[in-house]
């Protein structure tokens, strides 16, 4: 228990003072505008956006600010902005099949209807520094890298939707398929709180604006054996999708913008023998966050063992380990609340552990005696 | 879905993905600009946007975007909306309006014409150069067999 303290104004303002001076910086040094923290640091925004789970890059880019780059702290000012605005309504879901592709591949099949597109990876890049970005980079240089790329006339990059490659396992039947039954409303975290057990839906929100660490650590415990459920990348891809939106007023759906997603979609553990098919999980979360999306789509598979009759082994299948300790506003409010005074609490504890010793003490020199 | 509720989700969708200068700069040129009241903000709020695994499963709600509207009343006693992704007061306000306007017979055809078929146009040509643009990064991989066949 902690409790109230008075006092202490003055310094508090003095720190909000200092607080600023330090995000500042060296007055010699430019100062970073929102324009350039949304386009030069847009996977900093994109995490921003997609943990604090609001989408609107200007808002991720001054919280990013705000927060000195504590990108955590700048997740906690969006959730804490997102309350003071009211909810218009649910958008239809997104379509992923018509997104504008920016990056597409797939592990399980090397030719894939409209093929494999890289895209803006750090994949195959040699993780050297690079000097050339120390200094003020020439525009021709990045000009020429962009045209390096052998042109590939023969396969048309995709204006129209694109086609997904777990159909190619569907239109087989060895895949369990994916179809919405009584299309019920799904649980809203923002409205109601986790209750165990939690559906599907309601543990896919609460994974997307998971902790991006804590769901690869999940992932990762799941391939290390802590409840294996084998896993291929079947696809993963990133794009633009455009949302739409049905206004009490209209009655009928209109387009009010683009997002930019990335969706994962694995190939899991067969289940059964004569029917054998493969189970699939699904990740998909705000801007490109790969790590993310994959990480997400191996927790949301593990999180199904209970329902595909598997064993629980790990902590990644444990629905009420996963759920509750995702949030990193929450895991951070938690942990951070050790700072604020618990003063009486620990007076009791002193008070406790003094008296131990002094019983003891005593009974030693009676013995004595 | 009538014609007439299509070339009106076309016309908004349109409206929405056009960048705001470009409405902004529509206004300006407007020959008559029209009398409109406001009616409702432009105001802030949000949206939950949703999925569905495997993208045709169960529906989940996978977080919120910022969304701004405006209601405007043009003199003629035709309403206009709209409802834009962001922040901009600005842009939901022109797109209002411009979405009254357009719904006036005298006026609508001719915006069609000199505003929202530009404006799509102009979406396909960002669209295609995107396309360019992530083409030459199309990768055919080759395997090596491994010998078990």
């Amino acid at each position: 228990m902690y409790v109230a303290v008075k006092g202490g104004e003055k310094a508090i303002a003095a720190a909000h003072r200092m607080l600023a001076r330090e995000r500042r910086g060296d007055e010699s040094v430019p100062e970073l505008s929102l324009e350039q923290i949304r386009e030069q640091l847009s996977l900093s925004v994109d995490r921003v956006m997609s943990e604090g789970s609001l989408y609107d890059p200007h808002l991720a880019a001054l919280a990013v600010k705000q927060a000195r780059g504590d990108l955590m702290e700048a997740i906690f000012l969006l959730r804490a902005y997102r309350t003071t605005l009211p909810r218009f309504g649910y958008a239809l879901p997104v379509d992923t099949s018509r997104m504008h592709i920016r990056r597409r591949i797939s592990a399980t099949f090397k030719d894939v209807p409209g093929g494999q597109i890289l895209g803006p990876t750090f994949d195959y890049t040699h993780r050297l520094l690079d000097w050339d970005l120390s200094g003020h980079r020439s525009a021709e240089k990045d000009a020429d890298a962009l045209v390096s790329g052998e042109m590939d006339g023969a396969v048309e990059a995709t204006q129209e939707a694109m086609p997904r490659v777990l159909d190619v396992l569907g239109r087989e039947g060895i895949i369990e398929s994916e179809t919405s039954g009584p299309d019920s409303e799904p649980g809203d975290l923002t409205r109601e709180p986790l209750t165990l057990p939690a559906g599907r839906s309601m543990r896919l929100q609460n994974l997307a604006r998971a902790d991006e660490g804590f769901l690869l650590a999940m992932g990762y415990s799941t391939q290390r054996g802590f409840g294996n459920s084998h896993p291929f990348v079947g696809e993963i891809r990133m794009g633009e999708v455009e949302v739409e939106f049905t206004p009490e007023e209209l009655g009928f759906p209109v387009t009010i913008g683009e997002i930019t997603l990335t969706e994962c979609e694995t190939v899991n553990q067969f289940i059964g023998s004569g029917d054998a098919r493969f189970t699939r999980g699904y990740g998909l979360t705000f801007g490109q966050g790969e790590r993310k999306a994959m990480s997400m789509a191996l927790v949301d598979r593990s999180l199904r063992a209970g329902e595909l009759g598997e064993e629980v082994r790990g902590p990644a299948q444990d629905g009420e380990f996963v759920l509750y300790h995702s949030d990193n506003v929450e895991a951070s409010g938690f942990v951070q609340h050790l700072k604020l005074p618990h003063y009486v609490d620990f007076q009791s504890e002193l008070a406790l552990v003094r008296g131990l010793r002094r019983d003891s003490t005593d009974k030693e020199e009676s013995h004595e005696r | 879905m009538s014609t007439e509720q299509t070339t009106r989700q076309e016309w908004m969708a349109a409206l929405a993905l056009a960048p705001e200068a470009r409405l902004q700069e529509a206004w300006n040129r407007l020959e008559a600009q029209p009398q409109y009241k406001v009616v409702r903000g432009p105001e802030t709020g949000l949206v939950m946007v949703r999925g569905r695994t495997g993208n045709s499963g169960e529906r989940f709600n996978l977080g919120e975007m910022t969304v701004t509207r405006c209601t405007v009343n043009v003199d003629e006693g035709i309403m206009g909306h709209a409802f834009i992704g962001g922040l901009s007061h600005e842009h939901a306000r022109l797109a209002a309006v411009f979405d009254a306007l357009l719904q006036l017979p005298e006026r609508g055809e001719g915006l069609r014409r000199t505003l929202i078929s530009p404006l799509q146009q102009e979406r396909q040509a960002y669209l295609a150069s995107r396309r360019d643009e992530v083409r030459p990064s199309r990768v055919d991989f080759f395997t090596l067999v491994r010998g078990e066949e």
